[in-house]
């Protein structure tokens, strides 16, 4: 049983010099066999364990992580949360997880600091303004909150943006959705890593999967680095490397992985309370608790799993940045990094079974997985343990591939891919 | 980032060079008899490997013309290139 976090027990072990906290999650070996494992202990996989042991029972299941929890694209995004999505059915996922991150902390007793601080996306010339407006109207009908702006409304959201008409992509508009917001993407997969401990489940570091074994069309469990662990059911939850745990199955995914940028710079006190994208000129940014910009770079446009991205995309996303925010001329950037990102060709995840019975993947969340992080979580382990899709999450199976009924969220997602 | 050997021009950096994605996808030579599970398999099925890949390059910004790769994509080292219409090396 997990002591509770409240103020009287921040007070009380400050007594200790924090000292004598409680472990969050065990280090325990993997045992013979589970009813399901995990393959990635990020936010989503973690997620997807809390929510089987939770919801569906299951708390003989293991999370086999090959580094350390959390440190993969959950430790490297750029911690944005919002659901204006222009289809249905992804207005249906992303607003899903969007409600259970109103409640994440409570539930978890874990402060996630989600930060319902609004996010801007803005327009640069008409065809962005009819996207938008589009968009809006498509949100309001799905009961996502969504309003339009114009540049002065834009202005006055934001003080420090340049609405000046004169600029290479002036502001012509925008849009905003309240409800978005932020929250502390570590905290996030601590909060779940320490819930799922506590119902039982296994989350076992440093553990790569070699291989999958399988007989004829049913999996038999995989092949660690820690040795062979017997399963009937395998979520998959790598991200980048999902392409790479498939092969092993002998199965192909429509993914190409490639390195997405993110940086942020010497802390600063508070000069901007939101979210604001871009779409047209590629550059998002808001700031943190610390006081650091965060800024979103874009992808690079080869397939690559170095965790290593290209000089000029952040070139050309800090030139968009200082048109749109002359005040930040002199700031430095402290840290740059890269993720890899699996990218679908819709540009909309995989959350499906597949031809392989026990073999269930969750994937191609591509640039912005994050946000979707409790909701993913919620529906995969759904997936898994009744071996039938939820009906959010139904039309983001693998056969959209062949039956030509994609998610085509390509620039209607309000973000560049 | 890094510098790419353009078999026409020579090394230039790779922001001149367009990524085209995997190399050798035939086109299929009777699109009329495929079923859909093939057209899936050849327009959204994709490798990706982590490892030696062959991949098409375009000299976007310069000599406009295309070009295979291969490339290791863990560390992003070039291995070789070679026209288009090659076959890909075997080492």
């Amino acid at each position: 049983m997990k002591n509770k976090y409240s103020i009287f027990s921040l007070f009380k072990n400050a007594l200790s010099y924090h000292e004598n906290w409680q472990r969050a999650w065990k280090d325990p070996a993997p045992k013979k066999e589970y009813d399901a494992v995990i393959v990635g202990g990020g936010g989503h996989g973690l997620a997807t364990a809390y929510y089987l042991a939770k919801k569906h029972n299951m708390q003989n299941i293991a999370v086999v992580e090959k580094g350390w929890i959390g440190g993969g694209n959950t430790g490297r995004n750029t911690t944005i949360i919002r659901s204006n999505y222009l289809w249905d059915a992804s207005a249906g996922l992303y607003d899903h997880a969007l409600k259970i991150w109103e409640g994440l902390s409570q539930e978890l007793n874990y402060n996630v600091m989600f930060s319902q601080r609004g996010v801007m996306n803005l327009a640069h010339n008409l065809q962005d303004v009819r996207d938008l407006k589009r968009r809006t109207h498509a949100n309001r009908l799905n009961g996502i909150d969504a309003v339009y702006l114009n540049t002065e409304e834009v202005k006055k959201f934001c003080p420090i943006i340049n609405t000046s008409q004169d600029i290479r992509y002036p502001v012509l508009g925008g849009t905003l959705q309240r409800r978005a917001g932020t929250a502390r993407h570590d905290a996030v997969a601590w909060g779940y890593a320490r819930g799922a401990d506590e119902m039982g489940v296994d989350i076992i570091q440093n553990c790569e999967v070699k291989s999958i074994k399988r007989s004829g069309d049913t999996v038999e469990g995989i092949e660690t680095t820690k040795g062979f662990i017997k399963t009937k059911k395998i979520g998959v939850v790598a991200a980048g490397h999902s392409s790479v745990v498939a092969n092993m199955a002998g199965l192909k995914l429509p993914l190409e992985s490639k390195p997405l940028q993110a940086l942020v710079s010497e802390p600063v006190k508070p000069i901007i309370d939101t979210v604001v994208m871009s779409n047209a000129v590629h550059a998002y940014v808001s700031q943190s608790d610390k006081g650091e910009l965060v800024i979103g770079a874009g992808t690079d446009d080869y397939i690559s799993y170095s965790q290593k991205g290209s000089h000029q995309i952040v070139e050309g996303t800090l030139n968009a940045i200082l048109e749109l925010y002359p005040i930040f001329s002199r700031m430095r950037m402290l840290r740059q990094w890269g993720g890899i990102v699996d990218i679908c060709p819709d540009a909309s995840p995989i959350l499906s079974k597949t031809s392989i019975k026990g073999l269930y993947f969750n994937c191609g969340w591509g640039t912005g997985g994050f946000k979707a992080t409790p909701g993913s979580g919620d529906l995969f382990a759904h997936t898994i343990a009744n071996d039938e899709p939820h009906k959010l999450n139904a039309a983001f199976n693998l056969n959209r591939f062949v039956s030509g009924d994609l998610v085509d969220e390509h620039g209607a997602a309000a973000v560049a891919h | 980032m890094f510098l790419i050997n353009c078999p026409y021009c020579g090394e230039r950096d790779q922001q001149e060079f367009k990524a085209g994605g995997e190399a050798h996808i035939e086109r299929p030579k009777h699109p009329t008899e495929l079923s859909d599970d093939e057209w899936a398999e050849y327009l959204f099925m994709r490798k990706n490997i982590k490892g030696v890949q062959f991949e098409r390059w375009n000299h976007a910004h310069g000599c406009r013309k295309w070009f295979n790769m291969a490339r290791d994509t863990s560390n992003d080292e070039i291995k070789a290139i070679y026209k288009m219409g090659e076959k890909p090396p075997t080492q």
